[in-house]
């Protein structure tokens, strides 16, 4: 990346556009033309709000105050931003390593799939322990999703098959999957979706705990968030702090370099989708012992997707994707009220099209310049 | 379970596909991958159906639908080959923003009814041919015939016309197009340009043509990714996308035709006593393009073929030719 971009002056126009490549990017900048991104595709979704006759202020406001108005509306934000979380980690990973799994959200629905099979089959008698059932869900989920990502791993490292393909396949084989067993096995008296899990398959809630801590009364807020949080931690060991994380990052920033160094590409492309397919794992049982507490088919208005987004906004840090999940978590609560319904997925699709937009400004310095000194 | 309805069906929907994917696969030649078509196709769709319902005329929808989707198109080409942004990421999220533009646009566009829409006809001579005319040129749409006209065309035009060439050349070695003196810049928006139109006219063929209507996310249903995984498959050459695209297709109306009759091949047909395997069948078309997508790399291998050597990679002048 060394040389100009050339970008022509318009005709009949005194002005140029020039842009000069940075040779270094202070560390203020990239937080600022993140923020400006997201504000600008505000802005934006704005626009397209009112040209539709919606009021974008009264739309802004209510997300707002429906997302973070109270401690109550606050915990079911957060409640949002757990799956996130940990959807977001799990791009992440295969990000880093330029693996474009786009099928957390397929792998998200087996994790669901496979901690409801510990119930539902049931592998456990009825009345087991809580602090039994859980650790096998939690297994069960992730191991279900890991077996999401060694597919395309394996398709990827042996054939050479297009990752961002084959996940995205995948998605829609979950989902017919999870609808087999919704509308046919576990279908509970005709509806399409399983009996409720008992109360031994339900993750502890801050509210489960008002008898000790008296505002904890009415908050939802689960135990999933503790996963996520050990998994951001987890994530970050294993990429900063550990060999496999070092060659990960080496191949995600040189292949080449990579391979010349003896790195075992393609057992890591295997391996980091498995990984990144059982954190999407852990997002589906999260979510599925969490809050719905039975499997049905709309466990997820697209965590997976919006992963994806997160994620990248990040810029693939791991403590990063804490704070994003939870703005991200807010628009997807408030999203539910509002009307046209597709308003949140478009405000996430211009705030990531800002954003990468953006980023040419973190390599180039952009200036206007008069013609003549443009064309000298 | 009539192969002739199958694959008369099959052809028509194979040319939702097929207009996508030679799109894709100019865009692609240019050497820039649009992950955008699912998004595009939605746009498409959408645009198509609500221009026919408000004008009455449903070519006018289809014209609406190819500009809308050309011009969202152009959003990619600015991001990944001006700003020099990732590729994968841009278009997806144009899949985003397509998707998320036609719901917000669609609001209430699937309880509308009755608007105008493409009628097919016969073509007289042509379909009175023993098996093949039943299939490709009785009762199909106008779009389908175009279909059969564009496959060629495209194919004609990348490898035996001036250019052509060019278009190959940028996508295989744009610093050696560049010093020949064609336009990089120019090209790859213009085929990212023709990518997008031939997208919104996928779009436009579903919801004016072939399933008429709009149903959301579920109008597309994946297609415009299929359509990704086809161009691969198609070794990035329109007449090989042809044949994938109907056999795409026809395996989509084999899916909902087997769960029909109460006996299939003189053995009681599981799918009809058990709807919920159709979950299975439903499967099928995801899993098959995984299945050509192994096929196609293996094959690629041995014929030294693949994609355009630049592809995915963002031309700046003067930088250390690829």
């Amino acid at each position: 990346m060394s040389a100009e971009v050339p970008v022509s002056p318009r005709r009949g126009l005194p002005f140029g556009v020039r842009a000069v490549p940075r040779e270094v990017v202070p560390a203020w900048l990239p937080p600022l033309v993140s923020i400006g991104a997201i504000v600008l595709a505000l802005a934006i979704g704005a626009i397209v709000l009112a040209l539709v006759g919606g009021d974008p202020l009264a739309a802004y406001g209510q997300i707002a105050r429906s997302s973070f108005g109270s401690i109550d509306v606050f915990s079911d934000t957060l409640i949002k931003a757990i799956p996130l979380m940990i959807v977001g980690l799990a791009c992440s990973v295969a990000f880093r390593m330029r693996l474009w799994n786009i099928g957390a959200e397929g792998q998200f629905f087996m994790g669901a799939w496979g901690a409801s099979a510990v119930v539902l089959i049931p592998l456990v008698a009825e009345d087991t322990s809580r602090w039994l059932v859980i650790p096998l869900m939690l297994l069960a989920g992730m191991a279900a999703g890991a077996l999401w990502g060694f597919i395309p791993g394996v398709l990827k490292a042996r054939f050479n098959v297009n990752e961002i393909i084959s996940t995205l396949m995948l998605n829609y084989i979950a989902i017919a999957w999870n609808d087999f067993f919704i509308f046919g096995v576990w279908s509970e008296g005709g509806f399409q979706m399983s009996k409720t899990f008992p109360k031994n398959a339900w993750l502890p809630r801050l509210t489960d705990y008002a008898d000790y801590v008296d505002w904890f009364s009415g908050l939802t807020t689960h135990m999933g968030l503790l996963f996520a949080l050990v998994a951001v931690v987890v994530v970050w060991l294993i990429l900063y702090h550990s060999r496999w994380g070092y060659e990960i990052r080496l191949i995600g920033d040189n292949p080449r370099a990579a391979q010349y160094a003896g790195v075992p590409i393609a057992r890591h492309t295997v391996l980091v989708l498995m990984l990144s397919g059982a954190l999407a794992g852990l997002a589906g049982m999260s979510e599925i012992s969490g809050v719905v507490h039975r499997l049905q088919g709309q466990i997820s208005p697209g965590y997976g997707f919006t992963g994806i987004i997160v994620a990248w906004l990040a810029k693939l840090n791991p403590f990063v994707i804490v704070i994003v999940s939870i703005l991200f978590g807010a628009l997807i609560l408030a999203g539910r009220e509002i009307q046209p319904s597709g308003i949140p997925k478009m405000i996430q699709g211009i705030i990531l099209v800002c954003l990468i937009a953006s980023d040419f400004l973190l390599r180039y310095r952009v200036r206007l310049q008069r013609v003549e000194r443009l064309n000298a | 379970m009539d192969p002739t309805i199958i694959l008369q069906a099959g052809v028509a929907s194979g040319t939702v596909l097929l207009f996508a994917t030679i799109g894709e696969i100019f865009a692609e030649r240019a050497g820039v991958l649009n992950l955008g078509v699912e998004g595009m196709m939605l746009m498409g769709a959408m645009t198509a159906f609500s221009v026919a319902l408000l004008t009455g005329n449903a070519w006018l929808g289809v014209l609406a639908a190819m500009l809308v989707a050309g011009l969202l198109s152009q959003l990619h080409a600015l991001i990944t080959i001006h700003l020099q942004a990732d590729q994968v990421v841009s278009g997806l999220a144009l899949t985003f923003v397509g998707t998320g533009l036609s719901l917000v646009f669609g609001e209430g566009l699937s309880k509308a009814g009755g608007g105008a829409l493409i009628e097919p006809f016969s073509i007289p001579l042509l379909a009175s041919i023993p098996v093949v005319g039943p299939i490709f040129f009785a009762n199909q749409s106008p779009l389908v015939y175009l279909g059969y006209l564009l496959a060629p065309a495209a194919w004609y035009y990348v490898y035996h016309t001036r250019p052509g060439m060019n278009l190959r050349a940028v996508g295989e070695y744009p610093a050696a197009a560049d010093s020949m003196g064609v336009n990089i810049y120019r090209l790859r928006y213009l085929y990212v340009f023709v990518g997008g139109v031939l997208a919104g006219l996928a779009g436009a063929t579903i919801s004016l043509a072939v399933s008429p209507g709009w149903f959301s996310e579920l109008t597309t249903s994946g297609q415009g990714w299929i359509a990704v995984g086809l161009v691969i498959f198609a070794q990035w050459n329109p007449l090989r996308a042809m044949f994938g695209a109907y056999a795409f297709g026809a395996l989509r109306r084999l899916i909902l035709d087997i769960q029909g009759p109460t006996v299939l091949f003189g053995a009681r047909n599981p799918f009809f006593y058990n709807p919920y395997l159709g979950f299975f069948l439903q499967m099928l078309p995801y899993a098959f393009t995984i299945i050509i997508l192994v096929l196609g790399s293996r094959e690629a291998v041995r014929n030294r073929l693949g994609a355009p050597a630049a592809l995915g990679l963002p031309y700046v002048r003067g930088e250390r030719g690829r």
